[in-house]
């Protein structure tokens, strides 16, 4: 099934569970509340929102273990809230207020906590996920490491999944492949495909294209299983869609382009009047939770720790 | 005792001694056990924790500094210092911010070993001392190996320390002998950050005492005093009282050699009394525990093999001028190799790094200011 095929399925679907539309919700409108603030000047320097493709890290939030390391990227915002439900955290370490996860220190791109980690240099965190691998090899907790499409662009990456396959490391490479890197289209920054360079390197590849939660998991619960018991490496690629700006403001593509592309917003809870209730709440918590951090002291931090 | 021995010895004690240790690097394993042989036999003895990579800087580095945010202690051999370049964006943006940018500091026990400097005719990408390019990096430290520290100390401290640290091992130095000093010179050690140790001579491996923990990089590591490791210590050459010294001489372990060359030939052509200052690590540098022996010298220089431009000794001199200003007679004068390429053929590798005969001009030409 392709996610354009998903758009215009005639079979109805159970409804999503309440605490999965609930997450997608909390991310999505966490990710609105950024562009608004930033739109009103209330937030300092950049970010990236993941607008579109929330579901991938809700879709692998029960199938990855308190154990595992988590290595998120500069659109990580929906990774870290599928692993913790700490928009406060989160919030404040954007706006710099008390309460921040990493003391306002790391922002919206870099930040630790317990197994968790962002940065943001592109393919710089795919060896260290390999060294974190390498030291729960055996253990059956993994190392799950997120980029993008863009990221096949840096040697770094190549380096790591070789090590990863000689080495046999429980690595899980999750690709977001959105068509585009920044402002350019996949297909002119990427030759040949994402599956065949794994296999180059004996690498075992997985394609996602559904955005059902169920459809997903169901297919990856085994794959990921096998890298925890079998240690070795596996890339899932998810072809997903950025349905916003890579930052602020900064999207060059035609705004009907972007309209037409497949929002799991549109799709995943059938039940129009549980999804606007769903939805409505959401909104409300976020806005909430704004008003909250907005209104705390601003972080504290001594660069001599 | 060759200084590679000792490294390697160094090396086995550490991963004997701490079952979450890891070497790491290229040709590292037996029987080749490593370019310049220093990790041989640790692949023999511990199979799962050396680990030949392939020949890929960046991810190796990467790969280690992951073992070093999971708690383990990751040691990687870069061939030749050289190719550290692709492992820079690892070392600087990913490691050694890791160590503060979280808003907490997190320990991160990682050596990066870099085999360096020119001498031996590998040409331009072969020879090249990169210290000066890891200084001022938040978050990292640079060391120098010296055949006047023994390795064990040093690495120990590089760890204590919990943060990433590059170690620049001249090459030239593994095949000479440790703590081999003409008897015209007497040594002692300052210890970093508090002041002077013991002024009585001492040789050989009982180099070691109770130093303090270093305060001046605003982390507070604690434990050191535990471990009984002298951090950071400063090693002093001189001829008679090395507070009554003509000349002060500061210069890195791959130097030292050829500062002490100089010296000699200084005392005994000219009966000019020089004191050297080799410390162990060029970075963050401790300045204060120096200027007892500083202070009454009529001149300083500091040497390095660096080539010309940015280098290590300008920040050296920058601190020691910010102290003593007012009491120098002339600037720290700076020594290091040309502003050049580092060529292959002998006589024109010659001509660029640094040699005793560069330093012996400096001394003269700051003594008759």
């Amino acid at each position: 099934m392709t996610a354009t095929d998903l758009c215009t399925d005639s079979t109805p679907k159970a409804g999503i569970a309440r605490h999965d539309l609930d997450l997608l919700l909390l991310i999505r409108h966490f990710e609105l509340a950024l562009l608004d603030l930033f739109a009103r000047g209330e937030l300092n320097g950049t970010t990236h929102t993941c607008l579109g493709q929330e579901y991938v890290p809700v879709a692998l939030a029960p199938l990855l273990q308190a154990d595992d390391y988590v290595f998120s990227n500069h659109r990580g915002h929906g990774h870290y809230l599928a692993r913790y439900e700490d928009p406060e955290g989160l919030l404040a370490e954007i706006m710099g207020r008390e309460g921040a996860v990493c003391a306002g220190v790391g922002g919206s791109q870099h930040i630790l906590r317990d197994r968790y980690l962002s940065t943001g240099v592109q393919g710089e965190s795919l060896p260290v996920a390999a060294g974190a691998a390498l030291h729960l090899r055996g253990s059956g907790a993994l190392a799950c490491v997120y980029i993008g499409d863009g990221t096949w662009g840096e040697g770094s990456v190549y380096e790591a999944l070789n090590m990863a396959a000689l080495w046999r490391l429980p690595l899980l490479v999750i690709v977001e492949n959105n068509g585009i890197a920044q402002s350019t289209p996949t297909t002119r920054q990427l030759a040949g495909t994402i599956r065949d360079r794994a296999h180059g390197f004996g690498i075992r590849h997985h394609g996602v294209t559904s955005l059902d939660l169920t459809d997903i998991r169901a297919d990856l619960t085994p794959l990921l299983q096998s890298v925890r018991t079998d240690s070795h490496p596996l890339v899932v690629e998810f072809v997903t869609h950025r349905l916003g700006p890579h930052s602020k403001g900064d999207d060059t593509r035609p705004p009907d382009q972007v309209r037409a592309l497949p929002d799991w917003y549109r799709t995943a809870e059938p039940d129009p009047l549980v999804f606007a209730t769903a939805d409505e709440a959401a909104r409300a918590r976020v806005a909430g939770i704004v008003r909250d951090v907005a209104a705390r002291p601003l972080s504290r931090w001594s660069p001599c720790g | 005792m060759r200084v590679g021995e000792n490294l390697n010895a160094a090396l086995g004690d550490l991963l004997e001694r701490d079952p979450k240790a890891y070497v790491i690097g290229e040709d590292v394993l037996d029987p080749y056990g490593g370019a310049f042989k220093v990790t041989r036999g640790l692949s023999t003895r511990f199979p799962d924790r050396v680990l030949g990579t392939p020949i890929s800087e960046s991810g190796l580095s990467g790969l280690a500094a992951g073992l070093a945010l999971c708690g383990d202690t990751a040691i990687v051999e870069i061939m030749f210092s050289d190719f550290v370049a692709l492992a820079f964006d690892q070392i600087t943006n990913f490691a050694a911010k890791s160590v503060s940018m979280y808003g907490s500091r997190v320990p991160m026990r990682l050596i990066v070993r870099c085999p360096t400097g020119g001498g031996r005719g590998y040409g331009p990408t072969h020879s090249q001392s990169l210290q000066k390019h890891f200084i001022g990096v938040p978050g990292l430290a640079v060391y120098e190996m010296s055949a006047l520290h023994d390795n064990r100390t040093v690495l120990a401290s590089m760890l204590a320390s919990a943060q990433p640290c590059v170690f620049f091992e001249d090459k030239v130095l593994y095949t000479r002998r440790m703590h081999d000093l003409d008897p015209l010179f007497s040594r002692d050690a300052l210890s970093g950050g508090d002041g002077l140790s013991s002024g009585d001579a001492i040789s050989g491996d009982e180099n070691v005492g109770g130093g303090e923990c270093d305060k001046s990089d605003g982390y507070g590591v604690r434990g050191f005093r535990d471990v009984g490791v002298v951090r950071d210590e400063v090693v002093r050459v001189f001829i008679d009282d090395p507070a009554e010294s003509d000349c002060v001489i500061i210069a890195p372990g791959g130097v030292a050699d050829r500062a002490l060359a100089a010296m000699r030939r200084m005392f005994v052509e000219r009966e000019v009394t020089c004191c050297l200052l080799v410390p162990s690590r060029l970075y963050p540098f401790d300045v204060e525990p120096l200027l007892s022996t500083l202070r009454n010298a009529k001149a300083i220089v500091i040497a390095e093999e660096s080539t010309a431009g940015g280098t290590w000794g300008a920040e050296v001199a920058h601190r020691i001028h910010q102290h003593m200003w007012k009491n120098l007679s002339r600037p720290v004068a700076l020594v290091h190799s040309a502003d050049s390429v580092i060529p292959t053929a002998a006589h024109l590798e010659q001509r660029v790094l640094l040699q005793e005969s560069t330093i012996y001009a400096a001394i003269l030409e700051a003594l008759h200011d």
